[in-house]
């Protein structure tokens, strides 16, 4: 089973948030991850970039392909995991925590609330 | 689950780079019921395929297989496929999935009224499974134990089993040691579960479409409807070897020998990432000299290697190996070089 955690908010493309703060850590779901197996190449957005939520802001490739991650709410890109380059099976080892992607600057927290709870995301994969 | 060729088929079961490298290292079986095959029959079988097929099929004795390629008058590939001779006046064909209907429609068109030649398309009546890898020949002695011999490289025998009639081949296209069965489609579950059994007992894992293009591209083998089309010909392909000009008549001879006169506009060209990037996969551009030249072919990236390898077409100056070129990813470029084939060297072949 995966893991869903309690604590975060969830866009049905599988990305994470962290609610209720001004830089929200975003990444994908153990599920996802799941989904998508060995990791091998994160492409990461520009810090300073402003999104709109849906908007395509990064690439993970897994050997068996390239999956577009999507912005879960509208900001302002405030800083990568640049670790990821060079360790970018991090997202599988560690989804919730040191794979995170980026942080983002909300532009409306009612954005952050209006995503999946755990509870929806988990009936959402089933 | 993805489509392919009217087949439902798993990209991968445990994970493409588990079951890659249990192949290398270990063991694994695909399935391969999607493969069509062909019997052709008849005093005239031999003559007939001489004539269709690229690679000069009478230095086949009964019990071998050799590659070989279908044509167009224009020299372009219809398809590639492993001819067996099963006895003096029969041939086993084993075809791409995409390409039975059309293969055969070729084939039927070119007999003779005055010729002896039966073809039957057995494609939707038998089922196969490849076993791959350094314990191939372990798996084998454990599920046939002594009523059939290992098939040697590019062989094939016929068995009569309890569990019905096998075709027996000593071929894949991963580069590593293995066989290839094929059976009846009634009893093809009975034997998938007796060679998974196997398999994974002896450390192996059951494999998909993911890491069967994973291993066949480490060894530079063509992948028809990627590297191979009607637009190229064998000799664009580096498959020269695969064709008999010196056989006498066959159907795309006579552009082939045209173009080997005027000399190639390009070729199948194996290249390598050489920086930190993202695999590299078919269609992406490829850049030489700073303009656009081809687009990938075939790419990804090297579960034994850990970089991204793939080929592309392009033009002889630039086929070179070491040549620096550069491939467009996401509006990127990235550093790369061509190299030769294969990519990765198997230790049991």
């Amino acid at each position: 089973m995966s893991n869903v955690p309690d604590t975060l908010r969830y866009r049905e493309s599988h990305e994470w948030i962290v609610p209720d703060t001004e830089s929200a850590s975003v990444g994908i779901t153990d599920h996802a991850q799941h989904e998508l197996t060995d990791v091998v190449f994160v492409d990461l957005p520009q810090i300073g970039r402003k999104v709109s939520a849906g908007d395509q802001v990064a690439v993970i490739e897994s050997v068996k392909a390239a999956s577009d991650i999507y912005a879960p709410v509208s900001g302002e890109i405030t800083e990568v995991n640049e670790a990821l380059n060079s360790e970018p099976a991090l997202i599988n080892t560690d989804p919730y925590g040191r794979g995170w992607l980026f942080k983002i600057k909300p532009n409306h927290q009612t954005e952050v609330a209006a995503l999946m709870s755990p509870e929806a995301y988990k009936s959402h994969i089933g | 689950m993805v489509p392919f060729a009217g087949w439902e088929m798993p990209v991968q079961y445990k994970g493409i780079g588990d079951e890659h490298k249990a192949v290398r290292t270990q063991v694994g079986v695909f399935d391969i019921s999607h493969m069509g095959q062909f019997i052709v029959s008849g005093r005239g079988a031999e003559a007939f395929l001489n004539r269709t097929l690229t690679h000069d099929i009478s230095k086949l004795a009964p019990g071998q297989g050799q590659y070989t390629l279908l044509l167009h008058a224009g020299g372009g590939v219809i398809d590639d496929l492993i001819a067996y001779r099963t006895s003096e006046r029969e041939y086993f064909l084993v075809v791409n999935a995409s390409k039975i209907s059309e293969d055969l429609q070729h084939l039927e068109k070119q007999v003779r009224e005055d010729e002896d030649v039966q073809i039957v398309n057995a494609s939707s009546l038998l089922a196969g499974l490849a076993v791959q890898g350094p314990k191939s020949a372990e798996i084998f002695r454990q599920v046939f134990g002594d009523s059939a011999p290992y098939p040697a490289h590019n062989t094939i025998a016929i068995a009569g089993t309890e569990e019905g009639i096998l075709w027996l081949c000593g071929t894949g296209y991963t580069g590593e040691d293995g066989f290839e069965f094929f059976m009846p489609e009634s009893r093809s579950e009975a034997w998938f579960r007796k060679i998974a059994d196997a398999v994974i007992a002896a450390g192996g894992q059951v494999c998909g479409l993911g890491s069967r293009d994973t291993l066949r591209l480490e060894m530079g083998y063509p992948l028809n409807g990627n590297d191979l089309s009607r637009m190229r010909t064998p000799l664009q392909a580096g498959l020269g070897f695969f064709v008999g000009l010196e056989k006498g008549d066959f159907i795309g001879r006579d552009a082939l020998l045209k173009q080997k006169a005027e000399g190639l506009p390009d070729k199948l060209t194996a290249f390598r990432m050489t920086g930190t990037a993202p695999p590299p996969r078919p269609h992406y551009p490829v850049f030489w000299k700073g303009e656009q030249v081809s687009e990938i072919s075939s790419g990804t990236l090297s579960p034994s290697l850990g970089y991204g390898i793939g080929m592309a077409y392009l033009p002889i100056e630039a086929s070179k190996p070491g040549t620096p070129i550069e491939i467009e990813i996401r509006g990127r470029a990235y550093p790369a070089e061509t190299c030769k084939k294969p990519f990765y060297r198997p230790s049991t072949t």
